[in-house]
């Protein structure tokens, strides 16, 4: 039922993935590969912060982990697919070591913890220059087939892995694993009475949610055919918990509308700032900024309308038109 | 499960001082005392949430060292004062989930959502809803914790420790926060629990005495974490040294 369920709908997602891409032109494209990519890790993260409780202000980082996993990779062996999977395996044993110190911190002291990861690793990358090319980074080289356009193999390569991603996630969520995490959330002592091993839960969840943002990370690489440890600073650790916080925490819907936001936003921050002509001076200054500032009043006013997050307001209105049909 | 023993100091305070108690097999054994006696102390060390300072614990005749995680795998299960449900699971999803030492199926097969998980989620599904069922509050089985009538919730609690299928069974303060009619139910419900599976121990904390006179088989008083009485209720309840404690001693 569940599994029937689960794959109805990677199905349906494949399907529409496959024929969205063939219609959107190639920016559009590689805008809905690069929401793909951004989809794994926030659904990662949504699953540790939402179901599990924890908070990690490292996903970021642990992208970073996956990207450069994956240029070492795909500049060594250059199997694309060989590539994703070992960046999965690279940050899942990353997400493992810090799940194990993790799981013995709680409230502020994880936020801090994860905070020093999210500034370390891209420290690390500046240190060892040698290897990881300080801040102009790694180039990312693949041969696209010659059959599709770029971004359109682009944004079925990244829609795809995050279909996996999702599918994988829904079926652990709705498994006695999910059960176990929220359980956890709620009250650890009477989760291990009921026999719930606390700490292995919590480093579980850690574990599959660093898996998918390290896959995440290697699929930005993979659309930016270049990796820097700018694209991974702690700004994008914290926008990645803006957006599940803003799609609603705990949920894998949510996290859709999460990565969707993650490039909607600063797109259209860019075409306002583009709007404004009266000074370049004044432009320049709202370029970085402003996408910021819209994320932070975006997270205000659907925290004041709807404190589930989009995906509540979306069920709200959707039980609402249900309850409507009915009386007529 | 015997008690050998067993001493907490935490710091200067001495919590629990030399106790030693046998809990008879398929029966239900009271404890009580006054506030602060340290039955809850008693009820903690069992469960591993407090390492005692000395003594020990056998179980089934070996030495129990006892983790909280593992006490269901032990056959011992507990609720907890007030109802302790965990708020973002379903009343069914909680009484599952007090039966986490039964689930079979590995994290791989949770993942690809094999059929044999499939098939044991069901399983513990139709656990969990019997139980409700026999303990009269399977209407609630999908509504969440805050929405219970309080007494619906200490039942849900209930069904969640029961979900582990003890040999023995812990009830931190059952009747604590219910209604007279309520606590009549209770009552009946306890005494029925030694029955219910083959040789279910029962272990009972509790303030009300109407319900641990009515319930219990035996009866153990703690007074500033000494054993001062055991013995059958109607004892209990003659021993002028149990009155001292609850009304201090007769000038």
């Amino acid at each position: 039922m569940t599994l029937q369920k689960h794959l109805i709908f990677t199905a349906l997602g494949g399907i529409f993935l496959f024929a969205v891409t063939q219609q959107l032109e190639p920016f559009r494209n590689y805008q809905l590969a690069t929401m793909a990519a951004y989809l794994c890790a926030t659904a990662g993260l949504t699953i540790l912060t939402g179901l599990n409780g924890q908070i990690s202000l490292g996903h970021g980082a642990l992208m970073a982990v996956g990207a450069y996993t994956m240029a070492f990779a795909q500049n060594g062996i250059g199997n694309l697919y060989l590539s994703l999977l070992l960046a999965m395996l690279a940050t899942t044993a990353v997400g493992a070591i810090i799940g194990v110190a993790a799981a013995r911190l709680r409230g502020p002291y994880l936020a801090g913890l994860t905070l020093a990861v999210a500034l370390a690793i891209p420290a690390f990358t500046v240190t060892f220059d040698g290897l990881f090319n300080s801040e102009q980074g790694l180039p990312v080289s693949f041969t696209p087939p010659e059959t599709l356009p770029i971004e359109t193999w682009q944004a079925l390569t990244a829609g795809g892995s995050a279909l996996l991603v999702m599918f994988l996630l829904a079926n652990v969520v709705s498994s006695r694993f999910g059960r176990a995490m929220r359980a956890v959330r709620d009250n650890e002592v009477a989760a291990r009475l009921a026999g719930i091993h606390v700490a292995r839960t919590q480093v579980l969840s850690f574990v599959i949610s660093a898996a998918p943002a390290g896959l995440g990370g290697a699929l930005l690489a993979f659309l930016a055919q270049n990796v820097s440890p700018g694209a991974f600073s702690l700004t994008l650790s914290l926008y990645l918990l803006l957006a599940i916080v803003i799609g609603g925490l705990g949920n894998l819907a949510g996290a859709v509308w999460g990565a969707f936001l993650l490039v909607a936003l600063p797109d259209l921050t860019n075409s306002l700032t583009e709007g404004i002509t009266a000074s370049p001076e004044l432009a320049r200054k709202l370029d970085g900024n402003l996408a910021l500032a819209i994320f932070g009043l975006t997270l205000i006013v659907v925290m004041l309308v709807a404190p589930g997050g989009l995906q509540s307001l979306v069920q709200r209105i959707s039980h609402r038109i249900r309850k409507g049909r009915n009386h007529v | 499960m015997e008690l050998h023993g067993i001493g907490v100091r935490f710091g200067g305070l001495v919590a629990l001082d030399d106790v030693s108690l046998d809990v008879p097999i398929g029966k239900v054994l009271g404890i009580i005392g006054p506030n602060g006696a340290g039955k809850t102390t008693l009820f903690n060390v069992i469960c591993g949430l407090v390492q005692p300072t000395s003594g020990r614990l056998t179980h089934d005749g070996r030495v129990l060292r006892p983790q909280p995680h593992s006490l269901t795998r032990h056959g011992i299960s507990r609720t907890l004062q007030g109802v302790g449900l965990f708020k973002g699971l379903t009343v069914v999803e909680n009484v599952m989930a007090g039966a986490t030492c039964q689930a079979r199926p590995g994290f791989f097969s949770a993942l690809f959502a094999l059929p044999a998980s499939e098939r044991d989620e069901g399983r513990l599904n139709g656990l969990a809803l019997d139980l409700l069922d026999e303990l009269g509050v399977g209407d609630y089985a999908n509504a969440y914790p805050h929405t219970l009538p309080y007494a619906v919730g200490k039942r849900v609690a209930l069904a969640r420790a029961l979900a582990a299928q003890p040999r023995l069974l812990l009830l931190d303060e059952p009747a604590g926060g219910l209604g007279e009619e309520d606590i009549g139910e209770l009552a009946a419900l306890i005494a029925g629990l030694p029955k219910r599976q083959e040789g279910c121990t029962v272990l009972l904390v509790e303030h009300h005495m109407d319900l641990v006179m009515r319930v219990c088989d035996r009866v153990a008083v703690l007074d500033f974490g000494r054993l001062i009485a055991t013995g059958t209720p109607a004892q209990i309840r003659e021993n002028p040294a149990v009155a001292d404690a609850y009304l201090g001693a007769a000038a």
